[in-house]
């Protein structure tokens, strides 16, 4: 154990991860931030090593994923608390970058207007009180941490606070996002109605079609990915962790003792709506659309899959489910478009019966099997 | 008609009909509409069925290879080479429906003079008048008379004597058709009513009006929530029994009701080619079966997924989502990914006039008792039944229920059972009034669960006021900021409510710290 009163909080932080957490965090990081980067700036498009700009949005894509998964993890696999809303916090981020990437369109619109081309369509004059300061890199940014924060903060009071959890909980949630998700198809609220914000042109002045920034945005992903993981492990490790393990074993147990688990679930709670904020801004530019179907249930209850095949309560399972599933997920919807619901329906119900603690935990309990045999031998 | 004499017809009013501008041409109809009898109009339809051609000064009407000069009735051997048909745009059909619509107030049939009369309520012609005048002598009908007198107070509302408008605006400060108002608002301003008293009586005419028209709107809402609220009661009824047995959400419940509703569809297609004459009765017959069906589904649900995951909510939760994944794919690999078409039967259709403003649609009408029969038939099995005895007694405390020989395990399958047959019945009402297709189920789910964590768990009454409490508030909220508003304050009234009474309208006395 190391002495908690003694050692600085940074040593603290970094040696939560182990050092095959640490090995294996830069085999990852020379793969997303070297190689993959490398190999499609450098390499000319014939080659056969050359890693095509298809595979780097895709893999930019379903990092986001991750980084929402392990947020996931937090609050449902640590903390016992299933969110069906996740999504909400997911596309508030990416609105609110999606709002800056609006405005760097500048007048190449359609309208060549200041105004966003759906605001000319609908006949504003002025941008709405909301958007003011959305032309700035670093207000955006405030914007991406604070609103979702926020949202989720004054939600989860509430709702903790009343002590409304398990399927209460969830549904109330999947309400939430289903109501976010009315509430921004319409024209009115200022976000562009059904078809939402696309045919982004640039970051920061800096084309967002070049290879260049498609690169720097996955390494971005990447590199926030990783940075989640130590923080998490750092969070699970701690005291904190225990008591919010605590909380999702035996919550009564946990308020006799003399904790009051309200501040727990709160923090761990709004921590994870501004990680999915944060992914969230990382996906819009990659994908090059944010609409409000992403805050759709459905959306939202996919993300638990993830998290529920990797493997709840630990903190690279979810990474491996977002990967599994969406790969999946762009095989089936090109190869068996019609058989895709199907599978993922049997996805849901088979890990559910027969896989509660994900590939993870099958892999670990394969490991233990073998290290028996050794032992018997 | 053939035999019909046609001397009455003035043959240059119908030349008239030909002629190059609309106005000719809608003064010519308003002269035929004067002349009510038949020969008029059967010109004036021949007109409005693009029937009506034009050759050399005579105009013909022209039906299935058949010539007859309108004027005279004669019978031609072949349509003239340069015959050219008689166009009118939508102005002038607008006029010719209306003056079609007066000669139909002469119609022997009662049902025939109501509908007609119904028709003449709007854009009346000032030209109509007298036209309404000696329908109003002839007619014997008090309802068709007062509809007529509402018409005819249209009419000359722009008359030139004082005294006439002054009557025809008392006249329909007893009407309550909205776009009276907009009649009268100009009869109120001195610009355009010079008489003082017509003014002050326009005044009091649109206030009954609008008091009426106020009315009318309250009871309607009232209506359309209670209609609404009878629908959330049959999809919550169903929740609210799984739910309180065992502790887990089935998010099939909407595919569930999805079933149901392609169950109506199912036997609507046996009965239109199998017993096309009992046709109007096929949904009487789907309910049993819409029940059974369901009901299997639903235990076959329970049996092979939910049952496994005991104990784990959470998980049955997500279980069960991936359920109705495979129920919404699989309607679309059987039906197709498009709404299937279920009619009304005809008994169905059609609708009650509670007030002149007011149309209560026999369909919601139907449907509201229906959900009040499902409720007697639910409280019948869960309080005098001894499945329902047992039901409420897993629902209290499983473990006490299971200890003096209630078969618990059995009891799951059985309620769930029941809940998603249930659910069937609430997809038989659904499919008479909205879409049926693949995914009509997925909006149901929150609103059915708001409406058990509202009422409480294991109570009846607590599902009734809540479904209908619900019902009703949504949509008065809709009226009042409309839809998308609506919804969002009704889930914050919910998180507000929950934080008083977490338990519910109707809790469940216990002592329990945890469930």
């Amino acid at each position: 154990m190391i002495d908690t009163k003694r050692t600085p909080f940074i040593t603290r932080f970094l040696s939560a991860t182990g050092r095959r957490g640490w090995v294996a965090l830069g085999l990852f990081a020379l793969l997303t931030l070297v190689l993959m980067p490398l190999l499609h700036l450098a390499l000319p498009a014939d080659n056969p090593f050359h890693v095509s700009g298809y595979v780097i949005t895709l893999t930019g894509k379903i990092l986001c994923y991750a980084i929402v998964a392990v947020a996931m993890d937090l609050i449902w696999g640590y903390t016992g608390i299933l969110s069906l809303g996740h999504g909400v916090f997911f596309a508030l981020g990416g609105y609110a970058f999606g709002m800056y990437l609006m405005r760097q369109i500048g007048r190449d619109g359609s309208y060549k207007s200041d105004l966003p081309d759906f605001m000319v369509f609908l006949d504003w004059k002025e941008l709405p009180w909301y958007w003011s300061g959305s032309d700035s890199m670093l207000w955006t940014i405030v914007l991406v941490l604070v609103v979702p924060a926020l949202l989720a903060f004054i939600f989860g009071f509430f709702a903790f606070r009343s002590r409304i959890k398990g399927v209460y909980f969830s549904i109330i949630t999947q309400a939430m996002t289903y109501a976010f998700m009315l509430l921004f198809f319409r024209n009115e609220t200022g976000f562009g109605g059904n078809n939402g914000f696309t045919d982004f042109k640039r970051i920061l002045g800096y084309g967002i079609t070049t290879p260049e920034m498609r690169v720097t945005l996955f390494a971005l992903s990447a590199f926030t990915l990783m940075a989640v993981l130590v923080l998490g492990r750092y969070l699970v490790t701690s005291k904190f962790g225990r008591v919010l393990t605590a909380i999702r074993d035996a919550e009564t147990r946990v308020m006799f003792i003399g904790y009051n688990p309200l501040g727990y679930k709160l923090f761990i709670w709004t921590l994870s709506a501004m990680l999915c904020a944060i992914a969230g801004a990382l996906y819009v530019p990659q994908v090059g659309i944010i609409n409000p179907s992403e805050m759709s249930p459905a959306n939202s209850i996919e993300i638990a899959i993830w998290v529920a095949v990797g493997g709840r309560g630990t903190l690279i399972g979810p990474v491996f489910g977002a990967f599994i599933v969406n790969l999946a997920k762009s095989y089936f919807t090109v190869a068996f478009p019609e058989y895709w619901l199907f599978f993922l329906g049997a996805l849901f119900v088979g890990v559910t019966l027969w896989l509660p603690s994900g590939v993870v935990g099958l892999w670990r309990t394969m490991m233990e099997k073998r290290l028996e045999k050794r032992g018997a031998r | 008609m053939g035999s019909m004499s046609y001397a009455a017809l003035d043959g240059a009013t119908v030349k008239q009909l030909a002629a190059e501008e609309s106005e000719d041409k809608m003064a010519a109809i308003q002269k035929l509409a004067q002349v009510a009898d038949p020969a008029a109009v059967k010109v004036l339809k021949a007109l409005n069925e693009d029937a009506l051609y034009v050759s050399g000064g005579r105009v013909l009407i022209v039906y299935d290879e058949k010539t007859t000069d309108a004027a005279t009735g004669e019978l031609l051997a072949s349509l003239p080479e340069d015959a050219e048909g008689i166009s009118i745009n939508n102005r002038i059909r607008a006029t010719l429906a209306n003056a079609l619509a007066g000669l139909r107030l002469f119609d022997a049939n009662s049902q025939v003079r109501l509908v007609a009369a119904r028709e003449l309520q709007t854009n009346v012609d000032p030209l109509m008048a007298p036209l309404l005048l000696r329908a109003l002598a002839k007619e014997s009908d008090q309802k068709i008379k007062s509809l007529l007198e509402l018409a005819h107070a249209q009419a000359v509302l722009g008359d030139g004597d004082p005294m006439v408008r002054l009557a025809a605006v008392k006249t329909l400060g007893e009407g309550s058709d909205p776009s009276i108002r907009s009649l009268l608002i100009p009869l109120t301003q001195a610009a355009s009513e010079p008489n003082a008293d017509v003014r002050a009586q326009a005044e009091v005419s649109l206030r009954a009006i609008n008091s009426r028209l106020q009315v009318g709107n309250l009871v309607s809402q009232i209506f359309t929530g209670l209609s609404l609220g009878s629908i959330l009661l049959l999809a919550a009824l169903g929740l609210a029994i799984t739910y309180g047995v065992m502790g887990v959400i089935n998010m099939a419940h909407g595919e569930l009701l999805m079933v149901g509703a392609y169950t109506t569809y199912g036997m609507q297609s046996i009965f239109r080619s199998h017993f096309p004459d009992w046709i109007d009765w096929y949904m009487v017959a789907a309910i049993p079966v819409a029940f059974f069906v369901a009901a299997i589904v639903g235990m076959i649900m329970e049996r092979t997924v939910i049952r496994w995951l005991y104990g784990r909510a959470l998980e049955t939760l997500l279980a069960t989502w991936g359920l109705s994944l495979i129920l919404i794919q699989a309607a679309r690999a059987l039906f197709g990914a498009q709404n299937v078409e279920v009619s009304n039967p005809t008994w169905m259709s059609g609708g009650f006039e509670l007030m002149s403003n007011v149309q209560l649609p026999f369909n919601r009408v139907v449907i509201i008792g229906f959900s009040l029969f499902v409720l007697a038939l639910v409280w019948v099995l869960m309080n005098k039944t001894r499945l329902g005895m047992f039901v409420r007694a897993v629902t209290q405390n499983r473990t006490m229920a299971g200890c003096v020989g209630v078969p618990t395990a059995r009891i799951d399958t059985l309620a769930f059972g029941l809940g998603a047959g249930i659910a069937g019945l609430g997809g038989v009402a659904l499919s008479q009034i909205s879409n049926v297709g693949p995914d009509m189920g997925q909006g149901y789910i929150v609103d059915s669960f708001m409406v058990v964590v509202l009422g409480g768990v294991g109570q009846l009454a607590g599902a009734v006021w809540a479904a209908l409490g619900l019902g009703v508030a949504t949509k008065f909220l809709e009226g009042w900021a409309g839809a998308v508003i609506a919804k969002i304050l009704v889930l914050v009234f919910i998180i507000i409510f929950i934080q008083k009474r977490p338990q519910g309208l109707f809790a469940l006395k216990g002592r329990f710290v945890d469930n």
